[in-house]
């Protein structure tokens, strides 16, 4: 199959195969042919611990923006074992309604194995999903680590799940969430310890120092699509203040350089290792052999 | 092409609750390196295969054990056909009559396992015969 | 016939005992039981240090719960059938009440079982496969024409449309002329085991336990014979879980049920006596009968010191036993008969109120005549011939069994202090605790099967090169037609207003959390309502439940 040409005659098995390129690490050709395409599409990453009801919010956001005719792609991030490359992504289950809906793509990914970083991979994914033509494109995550931290940098708005009476919840407010959280949401909010994990969050944040936009905090049940309102026009009012703001673009620049720096870095590493394999430099201390091969490779000065 | 590792749908359809199966197979093929994507209980064969296509699968693995499996199999092979996508190994696991079995793989469904195969076999088929898909299809 | 030796162990065949003689103990599979318990080689006094037995028929019934045993009364040996049409289920019916059979059971189909109508889109491929397909009245007056409902005792397996089967059932009687209060049988009902392991569920968790204590409700005040609920481990152990695990989440279920009704302002003394349980009985001999032992002593002592239970029959857990589904094999099937035995025999020798008999074919299909008739006359042979029956709980007082029902009640504490530390059944299940607890022990299960650690005779070792075909029934294409026609047929021929209005005014109670809907629920199935148009109504109030993954 042409991918690039079935792409663009939008057979949704070439945005699939695409995106399996782009997890390979192979999905520089792609990209290059399809990035004027992109920039149109609205994103939206969501995470959270597991078990908040990530994925019904997931759902119930989907639902919306199909009944205002949006199409929508999302892309699911799962844990992958620790033990070996393989991975078990169970995500889609609760996006089951929106599985025979053509206007909605949903792809999983495993967290691990991929050659060019996981947030590489979703970030081409989330590429060509907008190039491909989606409105909405989600970005789901599990956990809050580094890697999620990098992930929700890819979106123009993060939104942070937590749900009462969970010690998991607790500990992501406690790891410094506070900056990547755009709109924080309080699911099962129907909980008796809700109120005070709403009251939590907002000690925390009040020993911050905002400028600019201050995260809101939305209270959910997503099982029954309450709050689902609340929390759109949260990132209805989130996105209206980028585009006034000119921060839109300025995310935009800074995701941009956030991924060119990725990709380089990537290549620099790979040509370093190459070097350093071929030629061990015993016998130096390790500043002057440092200083050779960069010398070497041209990167001084 | 081994640069990233095998994908492979594993499904319950029909209205049988019986996932027993399908989780130990699911962990089998993680543990042996695949990603695999489970879909969840009562999927209909038009989801199943929705989801194959947009995973980029290759191959799916259908679990039933209430007697439907001359129903619901078919209807997922004619599903893959009519997605021309028949390239997906499909192939299945359930309690499964021989005499039904091999009218289902003359329809077109790769492999049938029945209880007590060895999850080993299984593993291999899926590791050959996907193999062989992915060597095809790059 | 070829014997082909199990795969990289050729030596099991050439000195059967070397390979297990020779290890130490915790070092393999046949050190432990089949749910992992460490096994020692020889147990004494040591092992039940501070043994203080009581006598049968006394608290808290380790020993079982009548004095006499089955001296007094022998265990009721209930076959579940059920598939096809009703009126095909009506003849198998009629057999097995005349080889001797003292209850029936129905067994329903999947559509049924999951509240759609047989004419559904998603029961398509499924109608009278697992079962009998009911739809609405007619089919259930078909179901039981020419036998005496008020004479017989029938056992009804369906969880999430529970309420209509028994609503079905009542009025089936009433048309008859008997009264709801002369009918005898038990209802499964056990709606938290579904989102535990069977996955047979309709509405989500907590408007259900309204709909199961509205159910107990009903009964205590209607049907005085009638057994409210059957809580059951019986799927759970089939999902894949451990014996000690089926133990803790079946007693688990019970107490949240028995908190339930006593939140909903019943005495515990009211009801309790009338529930029920149903467990699995596998394999493994010894850790069975030290299960069924251990669950009597644990309820007993629940229901007396923890919820205040005064009446002994509250303390008294009463239980069927179905022989293991999942230690069938579908490989060399007349070997199931062999493995059935061994199981019936621990179901009695633990104490079963009732039991069941698989068929040695259910693993490949519906059984046919002669199988269930192999599964019958199997419990006849047992009650009979064996001479097990004389003498109550005649492994009392071993060291083994009294150290591994010890061991069973020690582990099922333990999970009931997981459970707790979650808030409650309810919030276990949502957080997938049960799930993921069942998955982790079948993957391992299956692993030591995979390594020959564990043997399945005809499976891993011991297996023909080829295997002999052996007759299966088959229910036809023709079937689901029928059925589908059938409904139609009922919908097109009913007064569609009085149908129409009963549904809204069953509607109404549910939205009334003080008006009980079992006489709203007669009430829709005498004016003809199906399983599908009453199960869309009450989803219209309840929302449908969805399960998040536990892999």
């Amino acid at each position: 199959m042409d991918v690039l040409r079935e792409f663009e005659q939008h057979n949704p098995r070439a945005l699939a195969r695409a995106i399996s390129r782009a997890e390979a690490g192979r999905g520089g050709e792609l990209v290059r042919a399809l990035y004027a395409k992109a920039g149109r599409a609205t994103t939206v990453g969501l995470t959270g611990p597991p078990g908040v009801g990530k994925s019904t919010l997931a759902s119930a956001l989907v639902r919306d923006a199909r009944a205002r005719g949006k199409r929508v792609g999302v892309v699911s991030v799962d844990p992958s074992s620790p033990f070996s490359h393989g991975a078990l992504l169970g995500d889609r289950i609760r996006l089951a309604e929106h599985f025979t809906d053509d206007a909605v793509f949903i792809r999983s990914m495993a967290s691990r194995g991929h050659l060019g970083g996981l947030a590489g991979a979703t970030a081409d994914a989330v590429l060509l999903m907008d190039a491909f033509g989606f409105d909405l494109v989600l970005i789901e995550t599990v956990g809050v680590g580094q890697s999620e931290v990098a992930i929700a940098e890819l979106a123009q708005t993060t939104i942070v799940a937590l749900q009462p009476g969970s010690g998991d919840s607790i500990q992501v407010l406690k790891a410094g969430i506070m900056e990547i959280a755009d709109i924080f949401v309080v699911n099962k909010a129907d909980h008796p310890m809700a109120d005070q994990l709403r009251r939590e969050i907002r000690s925390m944040m009040e020993m911050q120092h905002w400028s600019g936009w201050v995260p809101e905090l939305v209270a959910t049940q997503a099982l029954e699509g309450k709050g689902i309102d609340e929390l759109v026009a949260a990132i209805e009012r989130h996105a209206l203040y980028l585009n006034e703001t000119g921060e839109l673009e300025r995310r935009r620049r800074d995701a941009f350089t956030h991924q060119v720096r990725q990709l380089a870095l990537g290549r620099m590493e790979r040509r370093l290792d190459r070097a350093l394999e071929a030629q061990p430099r015993n016998g130096l201390d390790p500043y002057e052999a440092a200083d050779r091969i960069v010398t070497e490779l041209g990167l001084d000065g | 092409m081994a640069d990233r590792p095998l994908r492979i749908v594993i499904a319950k359809a029909g209205l049988d609750g019986h996932d027993r199966g399908a989780k130990v197979i699911a962990r089998a093929l993680r543990d042996a390196g695949m990603e695999v994507i489970y879909t969840g209980l009562f999927q209909t064969p038009e989801q199943i295969v929705q989801t194959a296509i947009q995973e980029d699968a290759d191959g799916i693995g259908l679990s039933i054990l209430s007697g439907a499996h001359m129903t619901l199999f078919p209807l997922v092979v004619e599903q893959l056909r009519s997605q021309d996508a028949s390239d997906i190994v499909f192939f299945g696991g359930g309690t499964i009559p021989a005499e039904d079995a091999r009218r289902l793989k003359e329809l077109g469904v790769r492999e049938i396992f029945t209880p007590g195969a060895p999850l080993q076999e299984i593993i291999d088929f899926v590791e050959r015969e996907c193999g062989k898909r992915r060597a095809l299809a790059s | 016939m070829a014997l082909r030796e199990p795969r990289d162990r050729p030596k099991i065949i050439d000195r059967p005992a070397g390979r297990w003689a020779r290890k130490g103990p915790g070092a393999g599979a046949l050190d432990r039981t089949i749910s992992d318990v460490p096994l020692k080689t020889v147990y004494g006094p040591a092992d039940v240090a501070g043994l203080n037995l009581p006598e049968p028929g006394e608290y808290p019934y380790t020993r079982g719960i009548h004095r006499n045993g089955y001296r007094d009364r022998l265990w009721t040996m209930r076959q579940f059938a059920g598939f096809g049409t009703a009126a095909q289920t009506n003849e198998r019916y009629h057999f097995l009440l005349e080889h001797g059979q003292h209850g029936l059971s129905v067994a329903f189909d999947m559509p049924t079982l999951m509240g759609y109508d047989s004419d559904a889109l998603q029961a398509r491929g499924e109608v009278g496969k697992c079962g009998v397909a009911i739809d609405s009245l007619a089919d259930m007056e078909i179901l039981f024409d020419g036998i005496d409902m008020g004479d017989i005792t029938t056992s009804m397996t369906i969880n999430g449309p529970a309420c209509i089967a028994l609503a079905q059932y009542v009025a089936a009687a009433e048309k008859k002329g008997i009264s709801r209060a002369k009918l005898g049988g038990t209802i499964q009902a056990d709606i938290l085991k579904e989102y535990i392991a069977q996955k047979e569920w309709i509405f989500p968790p907590r408007p259900h336990m309204r709909i199961i204590v509205d159910m107990i409700a009903f009964c205590t005040r209607e049907m005085p014979k009638w057994n409210t609920i059957s809580i059951s481990g019986y799927h759970i152990r089939e999902a894949g879980s451990t014996a000690a695990q089926e133990l803790a989440f079946t007693l688990a279920d019970g107490f949240a049920y028995v908190e339930a009704c006593m939140a909903a302002g019943m005495d515990v003394d009211e009801f309790a006596p009338r529930l029920s349980f149903f467990f699995n009985s596998h394999i493994d001999f010894f850790e069975e009968i030290a299960k069924f032992r251990a669950a009597r002593r644990i309820w007993g002592k629940h229901l007396r010191e923890k919820y205040g239970a005064r009446n002994p029959r509250s303390w008294q857990l009463r239980f069927h036993t179905q022989t293991a589904g999942c230690s069938a094999t579908a490989q060399q099937p007349e070997n199931n008969i062999v493995r059935v035995a061994y199981e019936a025999m621990a179901a009695v020798l633990g104490g079963t109120q009732s039991l069941h008999t698989n068929s040695m074919d259910e693993v490949l299909a519906l059984p046919t005549e002669k199988s269930v008739e192999i599964a019958l006359r199997t419990q006849q042979v047992l009650a009979y011939e064996t001479n097990v029956t004389n003498v109550v709980d005649p492994l009392g007082g071993s060291y083994f069994v009294e150290a591994l029902t010890d061991e069973m009640e020690r582990q099922a504490e333990a999970y009931f202090a997981q459970i707790a530390d979650y808030g409650g059944v309810i919030e276990a299940i949502e957080a997938g605790f049960f799930q993921r607890e069942i998955a982790e022990a079948s993957y391992r299960y299956q692993r030591s099967i995979e390594t020959h650690d564990r043997i399945i005779v005809g499976v891993n070792a011991f297996a023909h090169e080829e295997a002999e075909p052996i007759d299966l029934l088959k229910i036809t294409e023709e079937t689901e037609r029928a059925q589908a026609r059938a409904v139609q047929d009922v919908r097109a021929n009913r007064d569609a207003d009085a149908a129409a209005r009963s549904l809204e005014r069953l509607q109404a109670a549910c939205r009334d959390p003080k008006d009980n809907l079992m006489p709203h629920l007669i009430d829709c199935v005498n004016a003809y309502c199906t399983e599908g148009e009453i199960v869309e109504a009450m989803a219209a109030v309840y929302g449908r439940y969805t399960e998040r993954a536990v892999l």
